[in-house]
């Protein structure tokens, strides 16, 4: 079917109607600036039309029934049903709801076309954190982007389906585990706007937050070129530090209180049933069976809590891990 | 039992317990009048449980982090209050107890065409309820996956999910089976004389909402019964993980969610067009404008489903098409608002309970189409999907549309079922506090939706706080309403005054039999000699 014939349709349209959104000559939509503009044209157009419409509805609706009441009329008039009227009412409708499909439309195909020169980042979601990981290896809890330049997000889930919002800069879309979604973004201000998770992903669901940093070229640019903590010194990252980090607290307490997952107070040498295969059996935990755990979750899980975890094999590295468990021998 | 027994109607079905005694004599009649007042007790019972479980997530959300109870409890809160008020009220609320109890009569035929089938549907309904209510006491705890089920989260939470997606199969057959009913008793029993063009809309209504009901609901049994066939034995069709597709699951369960969207209004569409006509002693505007619409409703309401996953990842291509049918769809709604309010034009209107619940219906109902053109718009899409805005959305259509809808029904036709009427200013006192708290609890919503509030959230930034606050006052002063409702309902059921057979003076063929309406509705079925809102000795 004819889908380049969409495309041209639609992008050529877009040329004319739209003055925020212009195509520079590679045909791609750099020079937006302002992408929330056009969210909220394709919103207001559809809430003007629809105030103008409620309010002849509800105009009509008090007028007759105070102009008609029993009191003042008693005797009802059948009155003639000319089908003029049905058929103005059926079009004019028509008409009104295929111009906003049709801002609708223009308006988000330049939200789903990404500048040749955006910057990848690419988003982890996982529950319930974010982490934003940068081209040169560089990770991050937090988005921090160059202002003006656009930036490319790659959504990534390494568990459940998340969505990836951004109400300041009016985008969403949802992260969806075995796929790659993307979204695109073009700060036009510096400043600190929220992430949140728009996909409901269980208990931690609405603390699934984080910020967009945006930031002048140059301070990006410094930050960006900076080494990593990781890298610079990981063993000397405390344990508190890398759970942390790693959202290892959003699920388990050290306080001995009921989480998601059971509480790291006391874990180390603690007797424990675990399911494993469909089977239970006893085993103590000890630093191979806290390994395992945080590389393959889902072999052993303590029984009565859900197989959720996702594996942190490609987040954590050696030093790190030992470092963990270093700390869960003490926490006592 | 003999709630609401007038002394002077002997002849009635109160009286006529058939085989049985006391309760059996209800839950083991096969006479639709019986079926219509124990679905009416049911779903009134699963409704007055959704409003506390809504009341209490209100509640919580009244300040940020904890306030009553946890994140967990929360997330069950809010999962169980979808599943019974969609499962449990909306879907089979207006159908299964108004309908059952008035299809028969208005068509003008003894009983619906299966009988025992009609019993059968309740006592699928009422099992599936309690299997629905058993998951609050099984180990692992309520479910917290929202009404939806969306996995993989669904598959790898150890909540009882299982058995909730179970009610919701079980309680689907009831569904498909009420429906098959319907179509054939619509179809077969109508009486001599009444062809199609002269049936009430009431039951136009409720054919448009069989079909679907026939043909959607075993989409939603075979993908609740594929993630039970997941959790239980670990099958890949949904979790990525094992090689399946999660978004396959949400294209599944909203081929039937949203074609039940339709399920939930178009019945409620039906009582209004019986309303409005009999409260200005009008014929109604448009009547074949309105059958038309009710039934392009029901066939274009398959062909949207796609708009709830506008942020999946899906296709352009499928974007621009589901965008544009939807906007399509809300067309024919725009058309019997206008037909309804045309029908008020130069009419002699009495406020009476069952019209100003069908006003309030006019107005909650046209602000949750119309910001659903807001939802059916992509690039507005983007910002509002899955935040308050939604969930106002639906509950005007739902809530402030079918909910209206059903009281203005319930106070319509409750005289005919009961023999006897409620205290009618209480009544018109209470659509009026229900209107002011509905607005108060769900517009503060639309501007927390538009502000980036997500939706199922137990905890937000403080920001979001006064309108928060704002929305919690209104769920009182909407309970409010409710309360003075449901009293002066019991209370007029078995003190009100007698109400006569036609207390509304209206056309359709319930008011021609005597109320309470006798066992088997009609000595001799009458002969149709002209349309349902037809006047004695009015030009038509």
């Amino acid at each position: 079917m004819g889908l380049s014939l969409i495309h041209k349709l639609t992008d050529g349209h877009s040329r004319g109607l739209l003055p925020r959104a212009h195509l520079d000559d590679k045909g791609s939509y750099s020079a937006v600036k302002n992408l929330p503009e056009l969210v909220n044209d394709a919103f207001s157009l559809v809430i003007v039309i629809s105030l103008v419409l409620l309010v002849l509805v509800t105009f009509f609706t008090v007028f007759f029934a105070v102009k008609y009441r029993r009191k003042k009329n008693p005797v009802p008039h059948e009155v003639k049903e000319p089908l003029i009227l049905e058929i103005t009412w059926t079009v004019i409708p028509t008409i009104l709801v295929l111009i906003m499909f049709w801002a609708g439309w223009v308006n988000f195909v330049p939200l789903r076309r990404i500048p040749e020169n955006a910057m990848p980042v690419k988003v982890n979601a996982r529950m319930w954190s974010w982490q934003f990981e940068y081209e040169n290896g560089r990770t991050s809890p937090t988005l921090n982007v160059p202002l003006g330049r656009p930036v490319k997000l790659l959504l990534h889930s390494s568990d459940v389906i998340h969505s990836f919002y951004i109400p300041e800069f009016r985008i969403k879309e949802d992260v969806v585990p075995g796929m790659e979604n993307f979204l695109w973004i073009n700060a036009d201000r510096e400043g600190e706007f929220d992430i949140f998770c728009a996909e409901y992903c269980g208990r931690g669901h609405s603390g699934m937050i984080s910020k967009v940093v945006v930031m002048s070229s140059g301070a990006f640019h410094e930050w960006y070129e900076k080494k990593e903590e990781k890298h610079a010194a990981a063993g000397e990252l405390s344990g508190p530090a890398l759970m942390e980090k790693h959202g290892c607290l959003d699920c388990h307490s050290i306080d001995g209180s009921a989480l998601v997952g059971p509480t790291f107070k006391g874990l180390f040498g603690r007797s424990q049933i675990v399911v494993t295969g469909g089977r239970e059996m006893s085993m103590i935990a000890d630093e191979a069976y806290i390994r395992k755990s945080i590389l393959h979750p889902s072999d052993e899980v303590v029984k009565g809590y859900p197989d959720i975890m996702p594996s942190f094999e490609e987040d954590m590295n050696e030093e790190e891990i030992s470092a963990v468990i270093g700390y869960l021998k003490g926490l006592k | 039992m003999n709630s609401g027994q007038p002394a002077e109607a002997p002849q009635s079905f109160y009286y006529n317990t058939g085989k049985y005694r006391g309760v059996l004599s209800w839950v083991l009649s096969t006479d639709h009048k019986r079926i219509g007042i124990l679905y009416l007790l049911s779903v009134g019972a699963f409704f007055l449980t959704g409003v506390t479980l809504g009341l209490l997530m209100r509640l919580e959300l009244i300040a940020p982090g904890k306030t009553v109870v946890n994140a967990s409890t929360y997330d069950s809160l809010f999962t169980l209050h979808g599943i019974i008020m969609i499962f449990f009220f909306i879907i089979p609320g207006i159908p299964a107890s108004l309908g059952n109890f008035f299809l028969p009569l208005m068509i003008g035929a003894r009983d619906v065409a299966f009988p025992r089938l009609n019993l059968l549907s309740w006592w699928f309904y009422i099992v599936a309820g309690f299997l629905a209510l058993a998951t609050v006491v099984m180990p692992g705890g309520p479910p917290d996956v929202g009404w939806t089920f969306y996995p993989p989260y669904s598959i790898r939470t150890t909540t009882s999910v299982s058995l909730a997606a179970f009610a919701a199969f079980v309680v689907g057959f009831s569904s498909i089976l009420t429906g098959l009913n319907f179509i054939t008793t619509i179809h077969r029993l109508r009486a001599p004389g009444m062809g199609w063009l002269r049936m009430p809309l009431f039951p136009w209504a409720l054919y448009a909402t069989s079909w679907v009901q026939v043909l959607a609901t075993p989409v939603l049994a075979i993908t609740v019964l594929l993630l039970i066939l997941e959790r239980s034995f670990g099958v890949g069709f949904f979790d990525p993980v094992k090689g399946g597709d999660p978004l396959m699951f949400q294209h599944l369960f909203w081929i039937y969610s949203h074609p039940a969207v339709y399920i939930m209004i178009l019945p409620a569409m039906g009582i209004i067009s019986e309303v409005i006509p009999v409260f200005s002693r009008k014929a109604v505007f448009g009547y074949k404008a309105i059958v038309i619409s009710t039934m392009a409703i029901g066939v274009v309401g398959y062909l949207v489903w796609g708009h709830h996953m506008f942020t999946t990842g899906m296709s352009e291509e499928a974007q621009l098409v589901f965008s544009l049918i939807t906007f399509i769809v809300a067309v024919p709604s725009g058309i019997k608002v206008f037909n309804w309010v045309s029908t008020m034009y130069r009419g002699s209107i009495v406020m009476a309970p069952p019209m100003l619940f069908s006003l309030a219906f006019i107005f909650l109902f046209s602000i949750g189409g119309l910001t659903g053109l807001v939802n059916a718009s992509v690039a507005a899409n983007v910002h509002i999907h899955d935040t308050y805005f939604i969930v106002a959305h639906f509950h005007y259509v739902m809530f402030g549309g079918t909910g209206f809808a059903f009281f203005a029904g319930l106070h319509y036709w409750f005289p005919k079922m009961f023999g006897r009427i409620y205290n009618v200013r209480a009544a018109l006192i209470a659509c009026v506090v229900m209107f002011i708290g509905f607005n108060l609890l769900y517009f503060p919503l639309f501007i927390l939706g538009w502000n980036g509030m997500p939706r199922r959230y137990y905890d937000y930034l403080p920001l979001y706080q006064p309108l928060n606050v704002l929305s919690t006052i209104g769920s009182w002063v909407l309970a409010a309403g409710i309360l003075v409702v449901v009293i002066n309902l019991v209370r007029g059921a078995f003190r009100g005054d007698p109400a006569g057979s036609n207390p509304w003076d209206g056309t359709t063929l319930e008011w021609q039999v005597p109320t309470p309406p006798p066992a088997e509705n009609f000595d001799v079925i009458p002969e149709i000699t002209h349309g349902p809102y037809h006047r004695e000795g009015k030009a038509q």
